[in-house]
């Protein structure tokens, strides 16, 4: 039996060299990178996207590990920096696509008023706040320099609960785990956590600017579907996509909400 | 996303890893059976070390083993022309390690609980260790060589941590159904997510109810 299915399976592996693109991207875009990846194939049917979502600090190890993506989408500027260093980029291929937003973000159920703002994190009600772990997660650091500038740090310390990446934690607030957490606007306008709750919007002075930078990798070097994703990014349709969810697209000010 | 191809994935990664298993296994065992090795016991330790330690630690050394900037790793990658790690062989070979004592120990035990006289009986008609291990060792073991593969299979499709931290979450490439439920669940996907741990729950139930009813046979008819 298992013979069989061996056989079966080693004809298939033959199949999967074709014209792909491997993305990896920060959980940030989670939502908008699937939107942005349906409709470039839609233009360029021959081009499959294939994308991978974690924490920025993650793949940033993983890519230094030989992990063979050919984009690395990351939620900083820091990550693709070091990779650039270490060797593992296309030299000059950085460019900041998207600058993020944070927001504290309450589920339905909770009986929190967003409109309190940052204090609402301190009241009682507010057993559990999930923020993305500040170690390897860019949406965590800018949720931990936001609490410490308002003074909120000390305060909340104890209620914390990390989420591996940005996604992560908004799941956990999402199930109803945390009473509140802090995370990316990309993700609370997301279709899936809209209705499912309400949102404070952090102002951006607390933390430093979350500018979103991608880098091609020396695997992706070759491909020319590189170059057309890219500029399905920056064009038109890629940009109008960054902007509903969120995202300030450099060049163009402020984002239409 | 393709739904069926993380268990496509898996059920690719289980066969090869307990083909593996099957084939380096069973000699292995035949060794730590009849082996007068006095160090024997650590070895044996060794290859049990799966069921204790935490899947982090396996996956942990062995990135940095099969890693890009690992000597293995570059060797691999000078041969092959790819990484080893973040690739389905990377997976593979994490595999083999993480279900090792799942194939090695069912086999051995079968192996020693065959009857010292059935073998003396053998050799003395003049039949040769191979015929002897071929015709009678390898008949008598049957139950605990298919026991063996069951589990490293079924072990195999529920492997997590070892795969997460050796292979990433690669669609197509490395992400198996393990994998998939994890990140279907970040995607507030909870729906897929079900799908997939239904799936391995029943196919897990399923395999474990045939091993046990085979163990229940057997039994019986000895």
């Amino acid at each position: 039996m298992f013979i069989v299915t061996i056989l079966i399976f080693g004809f298939s592996l033959s199949v999967q060299a074709g014209d792909n693109i491997l993305i990896a991207a920060a959980s940030n875009l989670r939502f908008a990178m699937h939107e942005v990846c349906q409709d470039f194939q839609e233009e360029n049917p021959s081009i499959q996207t294939k994308v991978s979502y974690g924490s920025s600090g993650n793949f940033f190890a993983q890519i230094s590990q030989g992990a063979p993506f050919d984009i690395f989408f990351s939620a900083d500027t820091t990550y693709p920096e070091l990779l650039e260093k270490e060797g593992f980029t296309v030299k000059e291929s950085q460019k900041v696509y998207a600058v993020g937003k944070i927001v504290l973000w309450f589920p339905k159920v909770s009986n929190a008023d967003p409109d309190k703002g940052f204090q609402a994190v301190t009241f009682p009600t507010v057993k559990k706040l999930a923020i993305a772990n500040p170690r390897h997660a860019p949406y965590g650091r800018a949720a931990e320099e936001s609490l410490r500038y308002y003074g909120l740090w000390e305060d909340v310390k104890e209620k914390l609960i990390y989420g591996e990446n940005i996604s992560q934690t908004a799941q956990f607030v999402h199930t109803g785990a945390a009473d509140a957490g802090i995370v990316a606007l990309s993700l609370a306008i997301s279709p899936k956590m809209l209705h499912e709750g309400r949102y404070w919007d952090i102002p951006d002075e607390s933390h430093s600017d979350i500018e979103q930078v991608y880098v091609v990798l020396k695997k992706g070097k070759e491909k020319k579907s590189i170059r057309k994703f890219l500029d399905f990014i920056h064009g038109e349709k890629g940009g109008n996509i960054l902007s509903q969810y969120g995202f300030v697209i450099p060049g163009t000010g402020e984002n239409g909400s | 996303m393709n739904f069926a191809a993380p268990l496509l994935l898996s059920l690719k990664l289980s066969s090869v890893t307990t083909l593996l298993l099957l084939v380096l296994g069973v000699p292995f065992a035949y060794w730590l059976v009849f082996t007068k090795f006095r160090w024997k016991f650590l070895v044996e330790s060794v290859v049990a070390l799966p069921l204790v330690l935490p899947p982090t630690v396996l996956g942990f050394y062995l990135l940095i083993v099969i890693g890009a900037n690992s000597f293995v790793g570059q060797w691999y990658e000078s041969i092959f022309n790819k990484p080893l790690a973040f690739s389905f062989q990377g997976l593979v070979l994490g595999s083999f390690l993480y279900s090792l004592p799942f194939a090695v120990q069912p086999i051995q035990t079968a192996f020693s609980s065959v009857d010292k006289k059935l073998l003396e009986a053998s050799w003395s008609l003049g039949r040769s260790n191979i015929y002897t291990f071929f015709r009678v060792i390898l008949p008598l073991s049957r139950h605990g060589i298919i026991t063996g593969c069951v589990l490293s299979f079924a072990h195999t499709l529920g492997e997590f941590g070892v795969i997460l931290m050796i292979g990433g979450n690669i669609p197509g490439i490395t992400r198996v159904a393990s994998v998939a439920i994890y990140d279907e669940v970040q995607s507030l996907n909870y729906g897929t997510a079900n799908m997939y741990a239904a799936i391995l729950l029943s196919f897990s139930f399923i395999i474990l109810a045939l091993v046990y009813f085979t163990n229940r046979r057997f039994t019986r008819t000895m």
